[in-house]
């Protein structure tokens, strides 16, 4: 990684120069209360351009529930900079294998979570169509999906490296 | 009134399909036309797609806007996750020329163009705006006797400055729309914390995301509540598979019945809990079901 993370994070708007280190983000996240999560040190790191931000999995413990951002007092838009970190993160092939197989899902069937046995019989219990109206009945839908997918070069993203 | 085109997502038909059937059913009741959206996908899931790249995010939830711009119908969703996914990308695709360009060039190999015609609703910011709780209460056959712990979620209301629907610490229209219907909305401990399934972390790190949902279900129980009501099948299966999931790794014994908004107001306007797949959900609460079928029946 040449370029600054700091950088980077400006680039895409997100300027975390102006956090005066309150803490309040580290205090109101529901993460950080069970884990060692640490929104403040996160932005810290950032901003030290500590190549470790990327790839330490704490990046994944935030539930993206934005309730720092509403309370930074310098108004950072913390909860979408952690996004804008996990996609710079992604691109250097970090991504958790669970997640791997979310992603690997949808360019299956077009779902993150696919129609099983169970549902479908909940599903005439209740009087509805067995297969719902999604992508799941469609084969032409799905096709629809998969060239979207080839076109962003997703399956190269999410591939391992 | 506006018409709408009803976006499933994964988790509602896949999972919970009493909430698309309890969905259908109270805006039949209330008079409000909502199609269904054939083809549609994976909105997809921010946790991972918004984490992951922007273009695949943008281009995935654009097809799904697309589909019901070809209606002409503005897009009703049951999920916090999928309002928020789909929202966000309506609003950058509008405002952004550049993103816009690059995902309309993607939408081409399909024949697709994002025009940017209509809007994206979330049923209880749609309850609230087109009807209101005072209209509401007009359309209600059997007012509920329930005591009820309310849960936002996240990405209904935050981020504020692009939701636009009030302050985010102590919000109270979704109360007044629980209250509408007869229930009692309690306050608790921790009300407005997340379920702790969003970020991709229930997938991810199932152990974290259960820890947060414990602290949840402890504050609920002393609330002494008969359910907890959602407005997102995220948060709904974290409540209600989760909570089985938590009684196995913390040796609890919670048996809190978890209800969708849909289905609450449902109740209300006189559907009983087998046509809205009340008792579909994991937790197998005797007590409350007993209790919903009186209330149903005009027992009580
Ligand atoms: S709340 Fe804002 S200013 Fe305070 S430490 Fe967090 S990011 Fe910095
Ligand atoms: S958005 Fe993430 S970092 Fe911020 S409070 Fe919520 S979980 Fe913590």
């Amino acid at each position: 990684m040449s370029e600054k993370l700091v950088d980077m994070l400006k680039t895409a708007g997100f300027d975390v120069l102006s956090c005066m280190q309150c803490g309040t983000c580290t205090g109101s996240c529901p993460s950080g209360r069970h884990t060692g999560f640490n929104t403040r040190r996160v932005l810290r790191d950032a901003r030290k351009n500590k190549a470790e931000v990327l790839s330490d999995d704490d990046l994944w413990l935030c539930t993206t529930c934005y309730t720092c951002q509403e309370r930074c007092p310098r108004g950072i838009p913390i909860t979408d900079a952690i996004l804008e970190l996990r996609r710079l993160a992604v691109r250097e092939g970090f991504i958790l294998p669970e997640h791997r197989k979310v992603s690997e899902m949808v360019m299956e069937c077009g779902h993150a979570v696919p129609l099983d046995e169970e549902t479908k019989k909940k599903r005439e219990e209740l009087g509805l169509e067995p297969i719902p109206e999604t992508v799941q009945k469609y084969p032409e839908a799905l096709e629809e999906l998969k060239t979207l997918l080839k076109c962003c070069k997703f399956d190269q993203l999410v591939a391992e490296k | 009134m506006t018409k709408l085109s009803l976006f499933l997502g994964c988790i509602v038909p896949n999972r919970y399909p009493g909430i698309e059937k309890a969905t259908k059913l109270c805006f039949q009741r209330l008079g409000v036309d909502v199609s269904d959206l054939p083809g549609a996908s994976c909105c997809p899931a921010p946790g991972i797609f918004k984490s992951f790249d922007k273009a695949t995010w943008l281009a995935l939830a654009s097809r799904n806007i697309v589909l019901s711009e070809r209606l002409g119908r503005d897009i009703l969703t049951v999920c916090n996750g999928c309002y928020g996914s789909l929202a966000d990308a309506n609003m950058e695709l509008k405002r952004d020329p550049e993103m816009r360009a690059s995902t309309n060039n993607c939408l081409k190999g399909i024949g697709m163009e994002f025009k940017g015609t209509i809007e994206v609703r979330h049923i209880i910011e749609f309850l609230y705006k087109e009807f209101g709780p005072e209209r509401l209460k007009d359309y209600i056959a059997r007012p509920l006797d329930l005591k009820v712990a309310l849960h936002y979620g996240c990405h209904m209301i935050k981020p504020s400055k692009v939701r636009n629907l009030g302050e985010t610490e102590c919000p109270i229209f979704f109360d007044e729309l629980v209250e509408a219907t007869g229930a009692k909305s309690l306050d608790y401990t921790d009300k407005m914390m997340c379920c702790g399934a969003g970020g991709g972390v229930r997938s991810g790190n199932v152990a974290v995301s259960l820890e947060m949902l414990e602290h949840k279900l402890a504050c609920i129980r002393r609330a002494g509540v008969d359910c907890i009501v959602n407005a997102c099948p995220f948060c709904h299966l974290q409540f209600d598979r989760g909570q089985l999931a938590v009684n196995e790794r913390f040796g609890t014994d919670y048996s809190i019945p978890v209800l969708h908004y849909s289905q609450l107001l449902g109740l209300a306007l006189g559907f009983s809990p087998d046509e809205l797949g009340i008792e579909q959900n994991a937790v197998q609460n005797i007590e409350f079901l007993a209790k919903v079928y009186e209330i149903s029946a005009g027992l009580r």
